[in-house]
């Protein structure tokens, strides 16, 4: 008899929790997901980041190739979404340090800040993109 | 495993509790990363106004902006809050999603390494610009 088999059938037959399948679209588990989402995001933008900096500190040509690839439509994409990652997981991310502290648990209260979280994530990538392009050679 | 060699093991259940899941240091990771989750919050501010001064600035500029000790240090502080925030993170979402022990292990490890890595190499040439 396979002594190994026999934990993993210990496990499947018991209950499980509910998974995300069987739940109807709500805001507050999308936001949830796209914390996580974003964070993830970020953790892989800081790789750009050590790249600028690297160049900053290397040399004009260096720092030519990382300009290059920035204007490039795939980086301008790539920062734009970056942009309004780092937003949202700085907005949402203050959401979760106010529940830390024990405010804002009453669902109503909970779509309020997360609805503001949203608005506020685009409204500030926008007024940062407006603020980068406004000052003409990028 | 039987009830029998449990007892040979003459461990006690709290014995067998010690070290694992939650009773390990899942408080400090906690506190850790809401300390460096409140840091970043004005950093994060400052970083965001850097990078549009940045987008106006050739390299000239650029190498100007971080030569000053104030942008630098604070960038040295943002970077190293950064990538420590993120290994924190990541190491939650691969502690959840990863069930593959040997995948577990060497993700974890891989993404320590690469934190390390990128936070120190960022303040290295955050320091190489700094002092030019």
């Amino acid at each position: 008899m396979d002594n190994t088999a026999t934990p993993v059938v210990q496990h499947t037959e018991r209950p499980l929790s509910p998974h995300l399948g069987i739940y109807k679209w709500q805001l507050t588990m999308t936001l949830s997901i796209l914390h996580r989402a974003t964070g993830i995001a970020l953790a892989v933008g800081t790789i750009l980041l050590a790249w600028l900096l690297i160049a900053l500190a290397a040399g004009a040509d260096s720092y030519r190739t990382i300009h290059m690839f920035c204007i490039s439509p795939v980086g301008l994409f790539l920062l734009a979404g970056w942009t309004w990652a780092l937003f949202f997981h700085l907005c949402n991310g203050i959401r979760h340090l106010v529940w830390d502290v024990g405010w804002g648990f009453e669902i109503p209260r909970a779509y309020a800040t997360g609805w503001t979280v949203v608005v506020a994530s685009f409204v500030l990538t926008i007024a940062v993109w407006m603020l980068a392009l406004s000052g003409g050679a990028a | 495993m039987s009830a029998g060699s449990r007892q040979a093991d003459l461990q006690t259940p709290l014995k067998r509790v010690r070290g694992w899941g939650s009773s390990k240091s899942g408080t400090h990771h906690f506190i850790v990363q809401r300390i460096t989750a409140v840091a970043l919050i004005p950093l994060v501010i400052w970083f965001v106004w850097f990078v549009i001064g940045l987008s106006h600035a050739d390299y000239a500029n650029a190498r100007q902006m971080l030569h000053q000790p104030i942008q630098a240090l604070l960038m040295i502080v943002f970077v190293a809050s950064a990538f420590w925030h993120a290994q924190l993170g990541l190491q939650v979402v691969i502690e959840d999603y990863v069930h593959t022990r040997w995948l577990e292990l060497t993700s974890q490890l891989l993404v320590k390494f690469l934190c390390v890595l990128g936070a120190l190499a960022s303040i290295m040439a955050v320091v190489k610009v700094a002092l030019a």
